[in-house]
């Protein structure tokens, strides 16, 4: 708990915050904002890490952390806020931890929920400003909505492989979220970064770009990032900005808006029960592929995942055709060979059977849980990623 | 001809690199002859229909084809178009 009630900075905060103080656009104003300001971040991840991190170091003087997933070793190749000693705890408790070691003169509010649309606007209510650091395209749709009927800013960030956006949404006559994507990608056409990857600096730069943008919005200064859209390519090293705008016709923050109450983002994203699958997907477990093998059933196990994907690990005998290159390749398969499809946990073999059954394909079935459940429940030896 | 930046998710479809020229006098001819360049960037463009994907902003320069003349827009010779797919860094 801040120890000054009133919101004034102590001597011992004057001098943690002098780097601040001294600059005319902080200064102990500013920085007395910083004190009696709430963020919150949603995510305790790659973004959040430092995203909370400097918020903290900034002083920011209530932060609250949404999240309910424990640490995992595949983490800390970017979550900066967990440690190696910190697998298998709760992100929160592990991030709460590392900020108050850091500065304990700010509060940490933990949230350990799943933020849903039954929560969302309740948890809203006592921040400023939120940082959406969430790795899934329903909750960002969520974290949006909720920021638009709220009226609270939200900084945005976003990051894949080498790719980063960020953007400043949910201020007034600026644009949102769905102004710039009315629509979410269908599921399993674009891999998340469980499949896809990301490089681990990525999220601390991005991170960092929404980290001073909130800042920026609590001392209300510079210029935000409102209306544009800033791309970062970290291949070529190179920020890029485009235009972004208002929709009129926005469902949410249009002129005559349709979305007046939180809706269910899951079903909106097809990823919910409630969507229905025109044709269900069968399913088979790494048992009974292991199983219908031994029996000698002859099964062509089709590997769906990238090139290199397979240098870290591989089913004995399957055969590669990445699904980017489905659609161009299917001469090579058999339409009426029983036909086994897997990638690393199940959402791009479950893509690639549905455009397989638009080719007449029928003998098809997902392998549940990828080539991680082989790993885990056949082949232990197998490495992990 | 235009230029297309290509964004690093769909680097893998345009042989890594990072932008592609493509010929063409309206943004859907670049379109159209980056495709047929790139067979295997189609799908993540368009849907079955032909139609652009919405997950899928355009932009010429620096704004939105939606606030410009949509696939109609001209393309000059010294033009940037942008390809910025939604990402949103994680699991469904």
């Amino acid at each position: 708990m801040a120890e000054e009630e009133d919101g004034h900075l102590t001597p011992e905060e004057a001098q943690r915050y002098s780097r601040h103080l001294i600059l005319p656009e902080v200064g102990v104003t500013g920085q007395e904002k910083l004190k009696q300001s709430s963020v919150l971040c949603v995510g305790a991840g790659g973004l959040g890490s430092p995203l909370c991190l400097y918020l903290a170091a900034a002083g920011v003087g209530r932060l609250g952390i949404v999240d309910f997933d424990e640490v995992d070793i595949t983490n800390l190749q970017r979550q900066i806020l967990h440690s190696t000693a910190d697998v298998g705890r709760p992100k929160l408790e592990s991030a709460k931890e590392t900020l108050e070691a850091l500065n304990p003169h700010i509060d940490i509010v933990s949230h350990g929920v799943r933020l849903t649309s039954q929560n969302a606007l309740e948890i809203f209510r006592d921040y400023d400003v939120i940082a959406d650091g969430t790795d899934n395209f329903a909750t960002r749709y969520l974290v949006n909505d909720a920021c638009i009927l709220s009226g609270k800013p939200n900084a945005y960030g976003s990051i894949f492989r080498f790719e980063g956006q960020a953007s400043v949404f949910g201020i007034p006559e600026g644009p949102c979220y769905r102004c710039l994507y009315p629509e979410p990608p269908p599921p399993g056409l674009v891999p998340s970064c469980a499949e896809g990857g990301v490089l681990g600096v990525l999220p601390g730069l991005v991170g960092t770009v929404q980290a001073t943008e909130v800042i920026k919005l609590l001392l209300g200064e510079g210029k935000p990032l409102v209306g544009r859209l800033m791309l970062f390519d970290a291949l070529e090293m190179r920020f890029r900005e485009v235009r972004l705008r208002r929709d009129p016709s926005c469902p949410i923050c249009g002129d005559s808006p349709t979305i007046h109450e939180l809706i269910d983002y899951d079903q909106f994203c097809g990823v919910g029960p409630a969507v229905e699958e025109p044709q269900e997907i069968g399913e088979i477990t790494v048992q009974e592929l292991k199983e219908e093998q031994d029996a000698g059933r002859d099964i062509l196990v089709l590997d769906v995942r990238n090139p290199y994907e397979l240098d870290i690990c591989r089913l004995e005998g399957s055969y590669l055709i990445p699904l980017g290159e489905l659609m161009e390749r299917v001469a090579e398969l058999n339409p009426n060979q029983d036909i086994v499809v897997h990638c690393k946990s199940g959402a791009r073999s479950a893509e690639a059977i549905r455009r397989l059954r638009t080719r007449g394909f029928v003998k098809l079935r997902n392998l549940t849980g990828g080539i991680l459940a082989w790993a885990d429940q056949i082949d232990p030896a197998m490495p992990k990623y | 001809m235009a230029t297309v930046f290509i964004p690093t998710p769909l680097r893998q479809f345009v042989d890594g690199q990072d932008a592609v020229h493509a010929d063409g006098a309206t943004v859907d001819e670049v379109l159209l002859s980056l495709v047929e360049q790139h067979t295997a960037l189609k799908n993540q463009l368009f849907d079955d229909q032909d139609r652009l994907r919405r997950f899928v902003n355009i932009y010429l320069n620096d704004e939105d084809i939606r606030y410009l003349q949509k696939g109609d827009t001209a393309v000059q010779e010294a033009d940037e178009v942008s390809i910025v797919p939604a990402i949103a860094g994680g699991y469904y």
